[in-house]
Formats: structure tokens, C-alpha cells, sequence
């Protein structure tokens, strides 16, 4: 078996709306998988599923090959799962949560476990309510990697820390990385960070998998096309690869994945003044791809009124 | 010999990485023989996942930029003119176009490229012809 996870058609619905929907996800064993999507996109209820946490309403799900349903205790041990908000018993000290954690796994490694609290400097004595965010997502991570897993499960683990810790998380999570073998599916809003470590990326819209491929792969093939006419643009027609279109003045502002001859072509049919195509950064290409289909932004700026009163006018 | 990658840039990671080292090469300031920083450590480095920098290696090693030596790690490769000489010329050429169009639409006479061309080039490491 050479997937860490697999889904089958996972499907969760909380009331009428399905926010986990058909998803099939595949993260190959060995790879860094970053799990995007915005608030509601279903990334937390999917990783609750795969922990076991939340049923699936229909679907099957996978963890190192095994049925997540029927997981057996020792498959359970291979397994780190760092939730939301790092939730630790904060009456606890660290040392004594360690001792706590330590308990359900067989393979746990107090020498690693140390050295990873030496590295951030972390009090063994100190209670847990007085440890800061970033202290406490330290010591998640501490604990995560202790018993040695295959397979990490983050759900955004860098939520709500400043820019210093969160470097530093990442430090550490390459470290992690550089074991052999080892899978880690993460969440993030950080597309900065998910770029950094990540191998593949999935991007999560509507509980709808919409994007699964290298990272690299997503970075160099989406396009922002701007089509420009010096007049009201006509209603774009489509072509394979199209995410978006829509009207910003007198030009058409397209979100293309693999733009090529066919879809410039598909633009020059249109007899347009100029094609612009725009590469983007992975967070621009993000905010593109997440947005939402076919909205047309409001219309702020004077110049834009003005195109429409001639036109107008011209009709007259 | 410092490398640096920025995330927000449009270009993917490991082509950043990439032309920085070829530059470096290019440039001078990486020579020949002279050993990289193992792929664990650059990746610790910059914080960057570790199968990127092995990418990296792996495509500029491909390009005869950087060699391999089993064991012992990543090195910079002699240089070595695998084309032909009127190969490179036409590949020369080429660019030499594309540069000079910008040149033009930018306004500059050809004096002033001529000289501007002839100051940056002290700035990088040229094989004895």
C-alpha cells in the first residue's frame, strides 16, 4: 500500500449542506501533503474523519491502510494527530503531560521527546496554563513526534502565532520531514509555509477537492489572463482549464490552468485590444482559485461609469 | 555562499533556488570543485522542504552545472562546451535578440548598450577562449 491516506467518495453532512462532499483524497506514502481551503471549506471535518473523530454519512477512509472505522490500537500508535488550538490539560506540567502521553504508545521516545524540549527551550516544570501559544504548539509538536509516527495529521498547527514561533515550528517540522518515510498532512492559511514544506497540495472549496497536484505544478500553470477590449467586454465563452471570468470595466479578468494556444485562441476570437497573461505567487493564485465562481466585482472607480454612460450615450 | 528563498515571489521554489546557484557559478562566486551545503542542511537552512533542494541538485547535475561525487557530496562541475561551437553561436544569437529588442523599446542608443554590456560583464567569470 503506497498511500499514507486514501478516501473514498467521503461525504459528511451537517444538516441539509454537505461540507465534506464525494472527496477523494490520496496522499502518497513519504510526502508532504499542505491541505488548503478557506474557514468552512470542510479541512478540519475531513481531518476529523481520518482520525476518527467525526463518521462519514457515506464514504470509506484509509489511514496506513487500514479502514478508519475498524483501526487497530497499533495502527492507532503509528499515528500523530496535532488538533486545532493545540487542546492539552492545562492543570497539567509539561513533564507530567509528557509522562501522560507517553502512555499510549509502545514505541514513544523520551530521548527524542527531550531533545526536542531542550531545542525550544521549553520548562519541564512549568504548568501548561502558563506556557504561551506558541510554547503550547511547541509542546503539541513535542508530543506529536515523540512516539516516532508514520503518519502526522496537523490541523493548522501555525494558527495564531507570530511570525518568530512560527519559524521556528517550521524548523522543526523540517527536521521532522527529513525522516525517511514519513507522511505529514497538514492544514494551513499560511500559503507562505505551505509552499516551504509541502510536496503536494490539496485545496478543499465547498468540501469539493478542487485542486490535488505538486506544488510547484499549481504555482506554474495558474494564469491571470486580462483581456482587454476598450469597451464592454462580451461574456467570455469558456475553455478547458477556465476556474473564473469575470468583468472589471472594459476588461475581462480570466483565472486559467494551463493556458496554451487553445485558450488564447478561445480570447482572440473575441478580437480584443491585448492579452495580458499574469503569473502568480501562490497565495494570489489561492485567493483566485477560492473565490468563488463567476462574481463580478462591484464597480468603484469613475473611469469604469464613464465607459458605461458612452456606451450609453452611443445607444441613444 | 548564501541562498535565500522568498515565497511570495512568482517564481516556484526550487527555480529560485536554481538560479541563484547557476548564477552564483556564473558569477564567479561558486567554483569549480567547490562543495555545496548537503541537501539536509540547505533544506534546514531555508527552511524549505528537503525533496526541493534534492530536486534542485538533481536538475542542475542534469545541466552538467553541478556533479555528484558518491560519498563524499555535491560539487560544482568543471565547466565543459558541449555543443558545437556554431551551435553556441546561433544559441548566443538568439538571446542577443531578445535583449537587444528590450534595449530598443527601452530607448537606449547602441553606444550606450554596447558600454553598459561591457561593464557588467567584469562583474562574471569568462572561460579563456
Amino acid at each position: 500500500m503506497s498511500d499514507a491516506i486514501l478516501t473514498q467518495r467521503l461525504t459528511r453532512y451537517y444538516g441539509r449542506r454537505a461540507v465534506v462532499n464525494s472527496l477523494d483524497l490520496r496522499v502518497p506514502q513519504g510526502s508532504v501533503y499542505g491541505f488548503l481551503g478557506r474557514n468552512g471549506a470542510g479541512k478540519s471535518t475531513t481531518i476529523k474523519m481520518l482520525t476518527g473523530m467525526v463518521q462519514p454519512d457515506s464514504g470509506r477512509a484509509f489511514v496506513l491502510g487500514e479502514d478508519v472505522s475498524q483501526l487497530a490500537p497499533a495502527t492507532r500508535a503509528r499515528i500523530a494527530y496535532l488538533a486545532e488550538g493545540h487542546p492539552l490539560y492545562r492543570w497539567m506540567t509539561v513533564g507530567e503531560m509528557a509522562r501522560f502521553a507517553s502512555a499510549f504508545y509502545p514505541s514513544w521516545n523520551d530521548r527524542l521527546l527531550e531533545q526536542i524540549l531542550d531545542h525550544f527551550a521549553l520548562p519541564r516544570r512549568t504548568k501548561i496554563r502558563r506556557l504561551s501559544n506558541g510554547q503550547r504548539a511547541q509542546l503539541s509538536l513535542a508530543l506529536a513526534v515523540a512516539p516516532d509516527p508514520e503518519l502526522l495529521i496537523l490541523d493548522d498547527p501555525t494558527l495564531g502565532l507570530d511570525t518568530v514561533v512560527r519559524r521556528e515550528f517550521l524548523e522543526s517540522l523540517i527536521q521532522v520531514i527529513q525522516r525517511r518515510g514519513r507522511t505529514i498532512l497538514f492544514s494551513s492559511h499560511i500559503l507562505g509555509d505551505v509552499e516551504r514544506v509541502a510536496d503536494r497540495i490539496g485545496i478543499l472549496a465547498d468540501g469539493v477537492l478542487r485542486v490535488d497536484c505538486p506544488t510547484d505544478v499549481f504555482k506554474e500553470s495558474v494564469r491571470k489572463v486580462l483581456v482587454e477590449f476598450g469597451r464592454t467586454p462580451p461574456e467570455f465563452p469558456g475553455c478547458a482549464g477556465l476556474v473564473s471570468s469575470r468583468q472589471v470595466g472594459a476588461t475581462l479578468e480570466l483565472i486559467v490552468v494551463g493556458f496554451g494556444e487553445e485558450q488564447r485562441q478561445a480570447c482572440e476570437a473575441l478580437e480584443p485590444r491585448a492579452i495580458d497573461v499574469i503569473e502568480l505567487n501562490l497565495e494570489d493564485a489561492f485567493i483566485e482559485y477560492t473565490r468563488g465562481p463567476r462574481r463580478s466585482l462591484p464597480i468603484f472607480a469613475t473611469e469604469h461609469r464613464d465607459v458605461e454612460s458612452l456606451g450609453a450615450q452611443g445607444a441613444a | 555562499m548564501e541562498f535565500r528563498v522568498d515565497p511570495t515571489n512568482r517564481l516556484p521554489i526550487y527555480r529560485q533556488l536554481g538560479n541563484q546557484i547557476r548564477e552564483a557559478v556564473a558569477r564567479g562566486r561558486l567554483h569549480p570543485g567547490e562543495q555545496l551545503p548537503s541537501v539536509r542542511d540547505l533544506s534546514r537552512t531555508l527552511v524549505i522542504n528537503p525533496n526541493t533542494v534534492a530536486r534542485v541538485y538533481t536538475e542542475l547535475e542534469r545541466d552538467g552545472v553541478l556533479r555528484t561525487r558518491q560519498g563524499l557530496g555535491v560539487f560544482v562541475a568543471e565547466p565543459k562546451a558541449e555543443l558545437t561551437k556554431r551551435a553556441r553561436k546561433a544559441k548566443l544569437e538568439e538571446l542577443l535578440d531578445r535583449f537587444l529588442t528590450e534595449a530598443v523599446y527601452l530607448g537606449f542608443s547602441a553606444d550606450e548598450v554596447v558600454s553598459a554590456v561591457a561593464e557588467r560583464a567584469g562583474q562574471f567569470q569568462w572561460s579563456q577562449a
